[in-house]
């Protein structure tokens, strides 16, 4: 196929993939704002949400202090913002556009739709109510895309380009959530039993949807080690480092059958799913979650790097 | 002005042959079945214009381009007298072509002024001397005609760069055979449905010697910004072939390559949507991005074909156009099947005082003008338009010519007030392959929708009618 519809296919899913994190980020963000300071309400969630969403440079150059209205409106709906909703929207379906016959209609439809209610959506004044369903909104769109995309797509290349872009940037924004939360996991930071600290884990679990989901796989009361390990190591966890990573090696590996060639991206993904298959969790604290995050975030970068430059350019 | 011809009413208000079944079905459709089917078929091509892509978002909905439901019907023996006509005048264009780039008999010969040629701002002098795969130059052409009695047909434009449209013909008869299936079993209509299959085997028989048994052919779009790419993409998908932008393709050694996720995929044929000036920044305008670098030095070194071949623009020409008659005289030997509109060309003397003294009457068109812009219709002008005109003809009267205005034919058309005659004109696409020519029974008929207007554009309130050629 050709390099730009792989392309296309690729950055269209992440486009998407990305609308729904944000979306997901700023929902646990409105939560842990409106809580009390003694709960972990600590005044600069807006500011660490911008973090979260590598959007705070941006962010810097347009606005002076961070504030509930103006980050909301900066991740949600400001054209200024190369990666806000309404933008990650408009290049998905721009793309889409480019590159139609390669979707099936139910996909073109999914972020056609999305796209023309998003133009329905009156971000001024929006009331928390209105801006929570709005959030709900965008979820249900990335949903309604990935279905479509899962559901009714032949399973050749342009389907694995396309699951690819999901992963690699899945694990782009669990591994993000890390590298800025990071601290609130340290074991120095510990204040066994307090409160603050409790919200602040679970913030980070409602991040990735996955708060429910601790407590099926642990079964105990929050700490921070396994909220790490939840989302570094588990591969039941759909959302973790290790099982995007499975997901990447397993459609490289299609693309690399199919086209009777392996190349760099097949092993240098193997090589990062190896990694976090042989490590612990114990030996992630010890040898500094915050550079193994670091360094997951660097592999990750050049995996979309080397990627491109192998199919895609 | 004469009344106008009626396609189904005929000049003496008799039912004509071509319309017996229709007009009995109209006749008997109950009045709010045919504004029923009408909705339905807006639905459906906002539907499909919604999932192809293009119709999307509120501002270009707009552009959805009306489709009236009554078909233009053609009988067999017209049909077959068109057919021989145009098949006759793209062969004549073709072989003009190849002699402007060639030997130039016919300006030897004194059939054209050298210098409508030379001057002109289709002609493109990088081709002369330069042979073309097979020969050939226009490979899908748009011929305009319009009628204006029962054996009357005229050709009123050739398009031969990029003509677009073909994609409303293969749509308005997708829609017509879904709403009204029981006027197919009631005449019997010659397919439209593999125009797609006919262009494929064109584009694969014009590919370059070199090529394969298997040639590589691609539709190269100028991007998802172009109006008419919604046609481009259509087209890709029907003929099973990629659709590229100029950046997908690169050269080397003047060779034409795609990027795939394979690596290079070698390309033979390139049916280009892109005029001539954007193809080759290398060749032609440097600014342009839309186009492939070295594009131009691989078609001269006979590695790829480019359909059409640069350079057509010359005999798409509102002043060349004049002197088709005796083009097609001087290269088939034969008088022109189909005639032209009486033309005068406001560049000699004669006719430049005619047509200023009859403004009134007559259409005037800019030379190189297209879409029926730049164009003034006498008869429905304000005398300042009328005065405008006047002047420009004075300033530069190579500009341009002038034509009668002529009885385009009307055809039954369902309208607001009900159903009533508008005026028509016909686009058949003809193909021109190494091995044949190839032509769709039929074409793209366009509808002036305003009562009165001649004007069938749909940049000018055009609408698109199903075009059917009864086979028996």
């Amino acid at each position: 196929m050709l390099s730009r519809t792989a392309d296309n296919l690729y950055w269209i899913s992440r486009y998407m993939e990305r609308a729904e994190f944000l979306a997901r980020i700023l929902d646990a963000t409105a939560r842990l704002a409106t809580l009390p300071a003694a709960y972990g309400g600590a005044g600069n969630e807006w500011e660490s949400v911008l973090l979260t969403a590598g959007a705070a440079e941006g962010f810097a150059a347009l606005y002076d202090k961070p504030t509930e209205r103006n980050v909301t409106e900066f991740l949600a709906f400001s054209p200024e913002n190369p990666s806000s909703i309404r933008t990650c929207f408009e290049r998905a379906r721009s793309n889409a556009r480019a590159v139609r016959t390669a979707l099936t209609g139910e996909m073109w439809e999914a972020i056609n739709g999305a796209y023309l209610e998003l133009g329905r959506y009156e971000p001024k004044n929006m009331t928390r109510e209105e801006f929570a369903r709005f959030l709900e909104w965008v979820k249900s769109a990335s949903l309604a895309f990935d279905g479509s995309a899962y559901r009714t797509m032949l399973r050749n290349d342009a389907y694995w380009f396309s699951r690819l872009g999901v992963y690699i940037e899945r694990a782009d924004n669990t591994a993000r959530i890390l590298d800025v939360k990071y601290h609130v996991l340290l074991p120095e930071n510990e204040r066994i039993g307090g409160s603050l600290d409790y919200f602040q884990w679970s913030t980070v679990l409602r991040e990735v949807s996955a708060l429910t989901a601790y407590h099926w796989v642990y079964r105990q009361s929050l700490q921070p080690w396994l909220v790490a390990d939840l989302l570094i190591l588990n591969r039941q966890m759909p959302r973790s480092l290790a099982s995007s990573y499975e997901n990447i090696v397993r459609f490289l590996d299609d693309i690399g059958s199919a086209y009777g060639r392996q190349g760099v991206s097949q092993r240098f993904s193997r090589n990062v799913l190896t990694r976090l298959e042989n490590t612990r969790i114990e030996d992630v604290f010890r040898s500094g979650l915050h550079e193994f995050i670091s360094g997951f975030i660097a592999d990750n970068t050049k995996l979309g790097s080397v990627i491109a430059d192998q199919y895609l350019l | 002005m004469a009344s106008a011809f009626d396609e189904m009413n005929g000049a003496e208000g008799e039912i004509r042959e071509a319309y017996a079944a229709l007009k009995r079905w109209l006749d008997t459709a109950p009045a709010d079945h045919l504004a029923l089917r009408r909705s339905q078929a807006e639905l459906f091509f906002r539907r499909i214009g919604i999932t192809f892509a293009v119709y999307g978002d509120a501002e270009s909905t707009e552009r959805l381009i009306p489709f009236d439901i009554i078909p233009r019907v053609l009988t067999k023996p017209e049909w077959t007298r068109l057919e021989e006509g145009l098949v006759q005048r793209v062969s004549a264009l073709n072989a003009f072509l190849a002699d402007l780039y060639g030997p130039r008999e016919c300006l030897k010969a004194g059939v054209i002024p050298e210098d409508l040629i030379y001057r002109n701002a289709g002609f493109r002098p990088e081709m002369a001397g330069r042979a073309v795969p097979h020969g050939i130059y226009c490979h899908i052409a748009g011929i305009d005609i319009v009628r204006t009695g029962p054996d009357d047909f005229h050709v009123l434009e050739d398009n031969c760069r990029t003509p677009s449209g073909v994609s409303y013909m293969l749509e308005n008869r997708e829609v017509m055979m879904r709403l009204f299936p029981e006027l197919f079993s009631d005449n019997r209509v010659a397919p439209v449905e593999n125009y797609p299959d006919s262009l494929l085997a064109t584009l694969r028989s014009v590919a370059p010697r070199t090529a394969g048994s298997d040639p590589v052919c691609v539709l190269l779009t100028p991007g998802q910004y172009n109006s008419a790419f919604y046609e481009h993409s259509f087209l890709a998908d029907k003929l099973g072939i990629e659709l590229v932008e100029g950046s997908d393709l690169f050269v080397r050694d003047d060779v034409v390559y795609m990027r795939t996720t394979e690596g290079p995929k070698r390309v033979d044929v390139i049916y280009r949507r892109i005029d001539d000036d954007f193809l080759d920044p290398l060749a032609f305008r440097p600014d342009s991005v839309l186009g492939v670098p070295g594009v131009v030095s691989a078609y001269q070194a006979g590695n790829v074909t480019l359909c059409n071949a640069i350079g057509t623009g010359v005999a798409d020409d509102k002043a060349v156009y004049s002197y088709m008659p005796e083009i097609v005289r001087f290269f088939s030997g034969k008088d022109p099947i189909l005639n032209n509109v009486p033309t005068w060309r406001c560049r000699e003397k004669d006719a430049l005082s005619y047509v200023l003294d009859h403004l009134p009457e007559l259409v005037v068109k800019e030379v190189n003008g297209s879409g029926g812009y730049g164009m003034l219709v006498g008869p429905h002008a304000t005398r300042q338009q009328i005065e405008d005109f006047r002047r420009k003809l004075k300033t530069a009267p190579d500009g341009f010519i002038a034509q009668p205005t002529l009885a385009l034919s009307t055809c039954p058309t369902f309208v607001a007030s009900g159903v009533a005659p508008r005026h028509v004109d016909l686009r058949p696409f003809v193909l021109t392959g190494s091995d044949r020519i190839r032509i769709v029974p039929g074409g793209l008929t366009r509808v002036a929708l305003k009562d009165g207007s001649l004007v069938v554009n749909s940049s000018q309130g055009g609408g698109t009618k199903d075009t059917w050629v009864l086979d028996a």
